[in-house]
């Protein structure tokens, strides 16, 4: 520490050196807050501001910064120094904005200002420039499992920004789904008929392309490491196993048919000429271009009905929740190969809704020209007459029942992904092991498609109805194992023309993975943070809370049961440091000091000042800035409460609880994101996590013989902006109402 | 601002909504130059004017902040403001980009202190409210405005309000002077984000958009929701500002139409599923307050159908199945009627309602046809997918009607594109 030189430069302009005795808080960055320079400034974040900050760092070897201003989300352009250590004592939005300009408040806005100075300056003492990782693996290769359109797209793809690409598909063949088309749904202008599917161009391209390796009936035995080093061991029919080292991997194992045989009300398996939209496929490749036969007896098909949503969107036992989203288009083009072959076959499309998004508009305008039949009808069921089928429905535009006769019929199933297996049912299987539990029913397992050797499971987790989870509004790639990303159908229902979309925007976040991986980097959402944890292990007692708690799978075990950090695969939430009970978890800039030290420098009035101090720990990515704008609203909140950022609700360590109400705080609000299967929260589980704990402290707080009120938890909304100051003062009345905290002054 | 240094290893983003912003971070957080441009003074395009996001419900100044986090952290990325793009010369990994910039009069010195604002007196429309409400003409664009500095509206110029306004700042911010710049900005490849706008509603004649006041579209009823909007987050129907609790929703509402846009818009129905759980927060779960659909066919594909069955489950909102044929007034109380069939029975209907919202459609914000440099366009004005046009990529809504998800890939798609280009620059120059 010899070497640190701390400075702090305490901001006039907006009105704070009119409302703050600024030439106090210069005493206390210097006397209290240690600092060695401390220089007062008219307009901190001008030319002239920035330049004196800049030239005490270059000539006064100062390496800690304090900055006290604006919000830490405010001049973000002006105050941006990377080579040191920096903070931001936020009296702007923090302070002045949040308070009355009158005399009678002038003390308590003061003593706010005064603190967040303490706080600053407690903070900095304890942060690090983080160094980056040491460790940080360089591999950049990429690999990508699955050989269907989506898998190599993601690898051509890659291949054409000059990354090299192992594709591992478990068929004999590349190709997937899309090679067993006849023709494909249109992507270009007029969107009018069926095109060639493209997969045999797709197919030579990575045949010769150098970049990519393929290899063939192979499936992914073992997976370790991290983004940068992942270890992968290839296995093949014949049982041999290759090992090979990537940087990042793209999980493009799509999807399969659902099973149409059970749906036996709709004929299927009762009758040959009922079949899915692949068997369809499957006669139309056959037929190619001549009319289509029909299974049963070779017949050429005069009529056939195409029954959409069959077995999905329904919540019957054994069928999909879901739509599939191409199955219209899929069963509009299908109706074309009879119409153009013979337009005189009649062709008939019962739906619910005809869901033709984006051009398939065109396309389906397209086949009403051709003569394509369109009936919004519920089917009853599917039977054999005299060697014809009877598709009985419910005619929703005549309001009757009716019956429609077929040569054929075609059922529009959906796509089940294969997304391996669901660790979140193996992780309760194992549990209810444990526990000897008999009754404990065991799924038939699935075979997992990465077998990641990870402490937290072999697959991805899944999110809803066996998906592989991602983020799906504003960061689609985002999923809870860094360098690993899904694309195609294993992430959503989607079509080719989307799936290939899909992974060229896989191949991207897999590119940067690696890039980032190589220097250290965070990935998303704290990019380029270069900070990760570290441990102490002779502190550790082996509680495995650590890794058991990582949203991300980071953290694995060794044999001893320590905990193994791959840095790389750390998102850098903090979630392990709130977990740890014993707190030997620290980043170089966020720790169990960097906070602590800031909850203890806050003044502490005694008992009878009647100034209860309130501590609020508001999460930076929504709560923080939902005050930030009550502030430049002008709203006003009580001066009692003292705020600092954490990084997710997550990190937040239960010996900032205990040592804040130790040392007299009267009161202490969490402010965290939405929790639940609709998470806001941008690690996932960390605003999740720290509602447990919280639930925990409440034993404790009855231990202690204080009020459960005493820590509060909110789900905060970074729209919140009216909220945040209501919920600020109804618990300063609160407080007011249990009164001060007993341990004052102890 | 003018000393913007890019190369022909640079990456040029036009348009810095949802998905010029995600093009950009994500080619930077690949390690590569950014020159990230956008017309409006402030980033987040669209997505910012939205309440809510479907299917979550959140809030898209959630992804928002942290897009803008990712932003503020990034040195890659030379971000230009109130700037469009007027002219593109040269080919693949060498193109030439003559950019305009129009003045704000504030300056980098702006503290977003709020005084010039006091100070003035002048109002103007406020563009990000689709001019539903007046603001000060010195004014900060929304809440989450980044950068997050003060804009001076040219209406004021040469009044004593600017004066005013220049006299009310104490940091030298504000500069009247500022005059219009030219500038060129090399660049190896380019990502053409310049997103969407709603399709002009007065044009689809039969439901009078331009005759009735009641009669309003699918993004200024978003706007009422916020609470800094113009209703102050209140369903205030325009003719009368009683609250509307009988909405009906018009599906299809210029798109899927011969006469007007020939592609489904594709996110209007979960837009319109999501406007009407709104009625429920607004009015609560005890109010006789509903709402009504009107559609052709629902097309909420996917998981998304999950919200679909849940806003079906809510007996406040109703599911007409017909495209509605006209509207009517009723004068005496200024509802609108809106007349049609249902052909689920075949049923006539003249149907009083106190507010009606058109599900509008997404039509290119610039005609593609227009963007000089070759890009291909659709019939729509859309760019066209497939085609080769060089190393200028489309991303987001400027190829399709897209949502949010489906913009992000897009956007996170052409970042690969445009990467490819110039990885391939810097081959040929090692």
């Amino acid at each position: 520490m010899s070497d640190t030189k701390t400075a702090a430069y305490i901001c006039k302009g907006c009105g704070l050196g009119e409302r703050l005795d600024t030439a106090q808080l210069a005493n206390l960055a210097e006397s209290e807050g240690k600092c060695a320079i401390t220089r007062q400034h008219d307009f901190l974040c001008n030319q002239d501001g920035v330049g004196t900050i800049r030239n005490d760092i270059d000539n006064e070897g100062v390496t800690h910064v304090v900055i006290a201003a604006c919000s830490r989300r405010a001049k973000t352009e002006a105050f941006n120094f990377d080579d040191v250590a920096l903070t931001r004592a936020n009296l702007r939005e923090g302070v002045v904005w949040v308070r009355p300009d009158s005399e009678e408040a002038r003390e308590t806005t003061q003593e706010m200002a005064d603190d967040y100075v303490r706080m600053a300056c407690a903070e900095i003492q304890y942060m690090h420039q983080p160094a980056g990782n040491q460790e940080a693996g360089s591999n950049k290769r990429i690999l990508v499992v699955g050989g269907g359109v989506s898998g190599m797209t993601a690898a051509l793809e890659s291949s054409k920004a000059g990354y090299e690409v192992l594709v591992v598909e478990k068929t004999a063949e590349l190709g997937g789904w899309a090679a067993k088309l006849h023709r494909r749904v249109p992507t270009r202008e007029p969107f009018a008929d069926p095109q060639d599917a493209g997969v045999v161009e797709l197919i030579k391209a990575i045949n010769d392309d150098q970049n990519v390796q393929v290899f063939l009936n192979s499936t992914i035995v073992r997976t370790s490491g991290a983004p940068g080093r992942f270890s992968v061991d290839i296995g093949t029919e014949s049982g041999t196993t290759t090992t090979e080292n990537v940087g990042a991997i793209i999980q493009a194992s799509g999807f399969r048919n659902y099973d149409a045989s059970q749906l036996p009300e709709l004929g299927f398996g009762q009758s040959p000429d009922v079949v899915d939209q692949a068997g369809l496929e499957e006669l139309a490749k056959q037929a190619n271009g001549k009319p289509i036969q029909r299974p049963s007896d070779g017949k050429e098909v005069n009529s056939v009905v195409f029954i959409q949503c069959a077995g999905q969107r329904s919540n019957a036992e054994g069928h999909l929740p879901y739509c599939s989203g191409h199955c219209c288009n899929t069963s509009i083009k299908q109706a074309m190969y009879f119409k153009d072959a013979n337009p005189g076959v009649d062709t008939v499309v019962m739906f619910d809704d005809l869901r033709t998004p984006g051009n398939g508009e065109d396309f389906y305008r397209s086949a009403q020209r051709k003569g394509v039949i369109f009936t919004k009808g519920k089917p009853q069921g599917v039977n054999k007459n005299n060697g014809q089928l009877e598709v009985k429905f419910h005619d929703m535009i005549l309001d009757e029942d009716a019956i429609a006769k077929a040569d054929l019929v075609v059922l529009a199933t959906g796509q089940v992904p294969n997304s391996g297996a669901d660790i979140e049912q193996l992780a309760a299987a194992s549990d209810s092991e444990d526990t000897q539990n008999e009754n404990a029913e065991l799924t038939v397992p699935v075979d997992s498609i990465l077998n990641l050797n990870y402490r937290q499971g072999p697959d991805l987790p899944h999110l809803r109805h066996g998906f592989s989870d991602s983020h799906f509004i504003c960061f689609p790639y985002e999923t809870r194992r860094s360098g690993i990303y899904t694309c195609g159908p294993v992430r959503r229902p989607m079509d080719i023309a989307q799936a290939a979309v899909d992974a060229t925007g896989a191949a991207l976040k897999a590119i940067q993975a690696v890039e980032n991986a190589s220097v250290g980097r965070a990935a998303h959402p704290r990019s380029g943070d270069l900070s990760f944890p570290s441990f102490r292990k002779e502190g550790c007692t082996q509680c495995k809370r650590c890794t058991v708690e990582c949203p991300f799978g980071a953290i694995d075990e060794d044999e001893e049961r320590y905990p193994v950090f791959n840095e790389s695969r750390c998102r850098r939430c903090g979630t392990c440091m709130g977990a740890c009970p014993v707190r030997v978890i620290s980043f170089e800039n966020y720790s169990v000091d960097t906070v602590g030290q800031q909850v203890k420098a806050v003044d502490m009035p005694d008992e009878f000042d009647e100034k209860p101090r309130i501590l609020l720990l508001a999460c930076e990515n929504d709560a923080y800035p939902a005050l930030d704008m009550a502030a430049q609203q002008g709203l006003v909140y009580s001066p009692f409460v003292r705020i600092l950022p954490v990084r997710c609700l997550g990190s937040v360590n239960a010996i900032w609880i205990s040592d804040a109400l130790n040392s007299g705080y009267d009161g202490i609000m969490l402010m965290g994101c939405k929790k639940g299967d609709d998470y806001q929260c941008h690690f996932v589980k960390g605003s999740e996590m720290a509602y447990d704990r919280m639930g925990k402290i409440d034993d404790t707080l009855q231990q202690l013989q204080l009020e459960t009120e005493r820590v509060v938890t909110h789900e905060v909304e970074i729209t919140d902006i009216h909220r945040v100051p209501q919920l600020i003062n109804e618990y300063a009345a609160k407080i007011d109402e249990i009164g001060m905290n007993p341990f004052k002054g102890f | 601002m003018t000393n913007t240094v890019a190369t022909n290893e640079t990456i040029l983003v036009v348009g810095a909504g949802i998905s010029g912003l995600t093009a950009a971070l994500e080619s930077a957080e690949c390690g590569k130059n950014v020159v990230l441009i956008e017309k409006n003074p402030s980033v987040g395009g669209r997505v910012s004017q939205l309440y809510k996001y479907f299917p979550k419900l959140c809030r898209p100044s959630c992804g928002l902040e942290i897009n803008l986090r990712r932003l503020k952290a990034n040195p890659r990325i030379k971000l230009l403001t109130m700037a469009e793009v007027t002219g593109i010369e040269g080919e693949p990994g060498d193109y030439r980009v003559a950019v305009q910039l129009q003045p704000r009069y504030v300056n980098e010195n702006c503290t977003a202190c709020g005084a010039c604002a006091e100070a003035v007196t002048a109002e103007i429309d406020d563009p990000y409210n689709y001019q539903l409400k007046q603001i000060k003409a010195a004014y900060l664009p929304h809440n989450m405005a980044y950068p997050q500095r003060y804009v001076i509206d040219p209406s004021i110029l040469g009044t004593e309000d600017a004066e005013k306004a220049k006299a009310a700042c104490r940091y030298g911010a504000i500069d009247l002077d500022m005059q219009p710049q030219s500038i060129e900005i090399q660049a190896g490849a380019i990502i053409w984000a310049t997103g969407w706008k709603p399709y002009d509603a007065a044009k689809i004649q039969p439901y009078g958009y331009d005759r009735f006041a009641n009669v309003i579209t699918s993004v200024e009823f978003e706007r009422m929701m916020d609470p800094f909007g113009p209703t102050g987050g209140k369903l205030l129907r325009p003719s009368d500002g009683r609250e509307a609790k009988n909405v009906a929703f018009i599906q299809c509402a210029g798109s899927r139409d011969r006469n007007h846009l020939t592609h489904c818009s594709r996110i209007c129905c979960m837009a319109s599923l999501k406007q009407a759980t709104y009625i429920g927060e607004q009015y609560g779960d005890d109010s006789d307050a509903r709402a009504s659909i009107y559609y052709i066919d629902i097309r909420v594909i996917d998981r998304f159908e999950d919200f679909y069955e849940q806003v079906r489950a809510d007996e406040r909102v109703h599911f007409i199945k017909s495209k509605v044929a006209n509207i009517t007034e009723d004068r005496a109380n200024g509802d609108v009627i809106l007349h049609g069939v249902d052909t689920e029975g075949y049923h006539r209907y003249d149907n009083p309602h106190e507010l009606c919202v058109l599900a509008i459609g997404m039509e290119p914000s610039v005609d593609a046809s227009q963007i000089n440099g070759g890009v291909a366009s659709d019939a729509s004005g859309f760019i066209a997918a497939g085609e080769s046009t060089g190393a200028i990529f489309g991303a987001g809504c400027a190829t399709n009607a897209l949502d949010v998800n489906r913009a992000v890939q897009s956007a996170t798609a052409a970042s690969l594109r445009a990467i490819q280009v110039v990885n391939q620059v810097a081959r040929a120059e090692a």
